[in-house]
């Protein structure tokens, strides 16, 4: 229930969700919980260029500083300017803050990433919830 | 409890309670009510005899000739060369008995160090850390928290000054009126055994109840502290820092006589100082952290962060760090570099949060 399914995940616990060629991209429940009280997002202008399991900007909660690693690869369309100001939205609804909107470059490659289910069973491996 | 565990030095940690809000929520609790901590991982040495004092002098930059019975003083132990084997919390227990409280990752390097350093002296030491189950009740509904448990007559005991009383049924049980978060509050010495313990915890997070006790973690007790500028082990003070780079000056007793470190402490007084530790406040977007470095307005490194988080009490960016005195001035603008990018911040007074007053003092603060 935490993780729709119709989103596709990343071991590295941010979510993407695919509409034709474009795509938003999150971080997951399990992520913002693990954080804690999120406090700042780093995200990239639009027009940057982002690369599959390379990063793409950074949140940072009270206590730790993570990497963002971007699912897919494409170019940003758009970045969140919310989350300048209200960074703690992250922590009342992970699956519906977006972060970025990419313009894909290859739509297929989404497909090689974990399915909600597959998510779900690797966090309760990592010993999450 | 639904503690998120964490390894610190060994340990293994609460570093926050999710189900208690988290570490925002848990320090506004000590900031405006009450937080209960667990800190047995703090360590306990005992020196007792006719010797006692004299030891502790010896190795110890306070006064504690200074000392009542019953009273406490935050102090540290330096080596030769008069940077810090650890800042303690000393307490005179008796005429002839003190209790020297250590931190946790220097616990056998402490008391190694203590037992080799006072082997001259006519006093007993003892390692007393696996002893005790050390539980820190802050802030300031603390007072009403502990006083529902105990039949010791807190409003008698002012800050740092120690007493002992019936705590949780439990006799004879040390209570010192000291902490680590800049607020007023207790810290309760009970046997370690788990059963005891953990009827203590239960009982003290129950009592606390009608005040809105939370549990807090290290993840807040860090914020805390840093508000206050309390420092902390390999942060603002280590084996490689001074005692007046790291401004705790009014701690450090040179006139009381000689004590390890003495030398080069008043040599490191008169070659003057090359560089001190100061409050920075982000100016522009950003967090300064550990470690990060700190630039002057052209981008040369002149120093680093030693401790740098949000302070969720003053809603600020925040940090300490080392920079050349020149630096220091209230108001002075440097950067920190944060991924690669300068990022704006000035020099601030400190500590960054200083409880209201009230009738107590004495606060184990680094120097303004």
């Amino acid at each position: 229930m935490n993780y729709p399914a119709d989103l596709k995940y990343t071991k590295e616990h941010e979510w993407i969700k695919v509409e034709g060629s474009t795509a938003t991209i999150g971080i997951t429940h399990y992520a913002q919980e693990s954080l804690g009280d999120i406090v700042f997002v780093d995200l990239p202008k639009a027009g940057t260029a982002i690369a599959a399991g390379k990063t793409f900007g950074t949140v940072e909660s009270v206590k730790a500083v993570s990497d963002l690693y971007a699912p897919a690869t494409g170019t940003v369309a758009d970045a969140n300017a919310d989350l300048a100001t209200s960074p703690e939205k992250i922590n009342k609804d992970a699956n519906n803050t977006w972060m970025i909107k990419v313009t894909l470059a290859n739509p297929a490659e989404v497909a090689n990433l974990l399915s909600a289910a597959d998510y779900e069973k690797f966090v309760s491996e990592e010993g999450g919830s | 409890m639904g503690a998120k565990m964490v390894s610190f030095n060994g340990w293994d940690m609460p570093v926050e309670y999710p189900s208690w809000g988290g570490i925002v929520a848990e320090h506004m609790a000590v900031r405006n009510g009450v937080g209960i901590f667990d800190v047995s991982h703090m360590g306990d040495i005992r020196l007792a005899g006719p010797g006692a004092q004299a030891a502790v002098q010896h190795i110890t930059i306070n006064d504690v000739s200074r000392l009542a019975v019953g009273q406490a003083q935050y102090s540290a132990m330096l080596y030769p060369q008069g940077t810090f084997v650890d800042d303690v919390i000393v307490h005179r227990l008796g005429e002839d008995e003190y209790l020297i409280v250590i931190n946790a990752g220097t616990r056998e390097k402490d008391f190694n160090w203590v037992r080799e350093n006072t082997r001259g002296f006519d006093c007993k030491v003892e390692h007393l850390s696996d002893d005790f189950t050390q539980i820190a009740i802050q802030g300031p509904r603390g007072v009403d928290l502990l006083q529902k448990l105990t039949d010791a007559d807190l409003s008698a005991v002012k800050f740092y000054w120690v007493t002992r009383g019936t705590v949780c049924g439990l006799k004879n049980i040390l209570i010192a009126r000291t902490g680590y978060t800049g607020e007023d509050g207790f810290e309760i010495y009970i046997p370690s055994d788990e059963a005891t313990s953990e009827r203590v915890w239960k009982e003290v997070l129950e009592a606390g109840k009608e005040f809105g006790a939370v549990a807090c973690g290290l993840g807040a007790r860090n914020t805390l502290r840093l508000e206050a500028k309390l420092p902390l082990y390999e942060h603002e003070i280590s084996d490689t820092i001074n005692v007046w780079e790291a401004g705790i000056d009014r701690f450090c007793k040179l006139e009381k006589g000689t004590f390890i470190g003495h030398e080069a402490l008043q040599k490191a007084k008169s070659a003057g100082l090359k560089r001190t530790l100061v409050g920075l406040e982000m100016i522009e977007r950003g967090i300064a952290r550990d470690g990060y470095k700190v630039l002057d307005d052209a981008g040369k490194e002149i120093g680093y962060v030693t401790s740098g988080s949000p302070a969720p009490f003053l809603k600020k960016n925040i940090a300490l760090a080392y920079v050349p005195p020149e630096f220091a001035e209230v108001g002075k603008t440097v950067r920190v570099e944060i991924r690669g990018q300068g990022v704006a911040a000035q020099v601030v007074p400190t500590p960054f949060y200083k409880r209201p007053k009230k009738a107590s003092s004495g606060e184990p603060r680094a120097a303004n």
